[in-house]
């Protein structure tokens, strides 16, 4: 175990931007500044234990994929970020998880949850028009003007490439548009309240693959203003847009490199399993 | 029967007994729907038959004749039934929707329990022995019959199908459209009113309006409380007279007009009771096509 923390070794937490990746031999580079710290994390469901002793940084600005079985925590990890899984009775959570400089655990929730956003497997479209589905996070807070929202809707929409393909039927039902299209408006309605990051989760397992090259697209995009991580069980689709790419088995943290280390030459026996198929 | 596993190519079909035994309950199924269908055909055409002599604007506009004289209508009953539905549902809707986004939204484990035990034998109680209850609790220390009593009656027992079927739209929003709310910063209330109950509304509207259906012709409960009146009931202190009441006391008269009275009186009350529920049925279907595009 002590070597898996070896490139994030819990005294140097302090200074992560610092930490240096392992493995890289003759080109170690920088980390970016983290965007969440997580030491010593446990998860419980009640007594089944999902997370063990997770520690690992992930970086501001890029996009960090988390890959790995069915079952292995990768999910649980990443709805720990946003604290949905604080919605889910008989859970329990250990160990600290830092945003930016913050603890995660002191800020209020739905205060968390404007600026860490999350899109799910599955398109969530409300029962609204298609207008009011992206303006939905700014009607929470802010009081804004309806200038101000319908320029955000547009902004948001366009930053999630939907914007040309809705721009005529705004006040349509959500329910109308393509699975595709809905799981966009879904990055657009997260967008809307400008979170620092964006968390996916499979957001492209219920979609055709022209539907999935589009999102893959946005994600370079959407990297320029946003952390984004994103779990998948497509191998391909993380080396395509990931920056960062971190292998889990069964509620461990087996790896987590620079994707094109993963991909080529992973430490671990299992990543190299497992990306070559030959379980999971 | 196993289809056999022969290593042949050539497809294996069902062997004939399947094929009988698939006839014989389609037959059946069919039969029993379209016994199903005829009752309610039967007792419409039925009412109609004997009611139609009576069935005139008289019937709507004029109140009830003295005996011995023809003619005279049932507008008094028409409007005490209408006056009864709305104070009922006045207090049972209300009450619950409340119960209902509470035991969906908020109750856990030995609350929800208690609620859902206690509303289900609720929904069991006699309507007679609610009669007498309300009878004894608004009755008995006015000192008269009242369209209140018979309101509060039907009220009551208005409130345990619109608390269950609020409830069960409520449960059949799928939690991803709850944590999709949540994600964006939205609270667990806000989320409950601005998403959750907005995509259950069509179901819930239709639950209470066929609740409403359902207590419209409650007739022993009325007996104890809204008692009945030959005229119009002014206010809401009076005794009243109501559609199935009327029908009750017309039937069991020696008269052979108040008999036609009450076969006419039944057609409307359940004429009215099927507009209703096919509007209800027409809201759902809309609002299954507005979620599902």
């Amino acid at each position: 175990m002590k070597t898996l923390m070896k490139p994030f070794d819990l005294s140097q937490l302090s200074k992560a931007h610092e930490v240096r990746f392992a493995g890289s031999e003759g080109m170690e580079e920088q980390l970016p500044w983290p965007q969440f710290t997580v030491a010593d994390l446990n998860f419980f469901y009640g007594r089944q234990q999902a997370l063990k002793n997770i520690n690992l940084i992930v970086p501001n600005k890029r996009v960090t994929a988390f890959i790995g079985p069915s079952g292995c925590g990768k999910t649980t990890l990443l709805r720990t970020f946003n604290r949905m899984n604080e919605t889910i009775p008989g859970t329990r959570v250990e160990g600290s998880i830092r945003l930016a400089e913050k603890d995660l655990f002191s800020v209020p929730a739905t205060t968390l949850r404007r600026v860490v956003g999350m899109v799910f497997q599955k398109p969530t479209p409300f029962p609204k028009s298609i207008f009011d589905n992206v303006a939905y996070g700014l009607h929470l807070e802010h009081r804004l003007r309806r200038t101000e929202i319908a320029d955000k809707v547009e902004q948001s929409l366009r930053r999630a490439a939907l914007w040309d393909e809705v721009k005529d039927k705004l006040n349509q039902s959500a329910n109308g548009i393509s699975g595709g299209q809905q799981q966009r408006l879904c990055i657009a309605r997260a967008l809307a309240v400008d979170p620092e990051v964006l968390l996916l989760d499979e957001p492209c397992s219920a979609l055709d693959p022209i539907s999935t090259a589009k999102i893959e697209d946005l994600l370079f995009e959407l990297k320029k203003f946003c952390t984004i991580i994103i779990v998948t069980h497509n191998m391909l689709q993380a080396a395509r847009v990931a920056d960062y790419v971190g292998f889990f088995l069964s509620g461990e943290l087996i790896e987590l490199n620079r994707s094109k280390q993963i991909f080529q030459n992973p430490e671990k026996q299992e990543t190299q399993d497992y990306i070559t198929g030959r379980f999971g | 029967m196993i289809v056999s596993r022969s290593s042949s190519n050539s497809p294996s079909y069902p062997p004939r007994s399947r094929k009988i035994i698939n006839y014989i309950m389609l037959s059946l199924t069919g039969l029993c729907t379209l016994l199903v269908v005829s009752v309610l055909l039967t007792i419409l055409v039925y009412l109609l038959w004997n009611g139609v002599h009576a069935l005139n604007l008289n019937f709507f506009t004029k109140l009830p004749a003295p005996v011995g004289q023809s003619g005279g209508g049932v507008s008094n009953a028409i409007i005490g039934t209408l006056k009864l539905l709305a104070l009922a549902s006045a207090i049972g809707v209300p009450i619950g929707l409340l119960g209902g986004i509470y035991l969906s939204e908020f109750a856990g484990g030995w609350s929800a329990f208690t609620v859902r035990y206690t509303t289900d034998l609720l929904n069991g109680v006699p309507s007679v022995v609610m009669g007498i209850f309300v009878y004894t609790l608004v009755v008995l220390p006015m000192h008269h019959f009242s369209t209140l009593a018979g309101g509060i009656a039907l009220g009551i027992m208005m409130i345990p199908i619109a608390l269950r079927s609020t409830e069960d739209f409520l449960r059949a929003v799928p939690r991803s459209l709850r944590e999709g709310g949540l994600a964006l910063g939205a609270s667990k209330s806000e989320t409950i009113f601005t998403i959750v109950i907005p995509a259950a509304i069509y179901g819930i509207i239709t639950g209470i309006m066929l609740d409403v259906a359902r207590v419209a012709g409650e007739t022993a409960p009325l007996l104890f409380t809204a008692f009945g009146n030959q005229f119009n009931s002014p206010g809401w202190l009076q005794p009243t007279a109501s559609l199935p009441v009327v029908i009750y006391n017309y039937a069991i008269s020696p008269y052979d007009e108040w008999h036609q009275q009450a076969w006419a009186a039944g057609f409307v009350l359940l004429s009215g009771l099927l507009v209703v529920s096919i509007i209800a049925r027409l809201i759902l279907a809309r609002g299954k096509k507005l979620s599902h595009g």
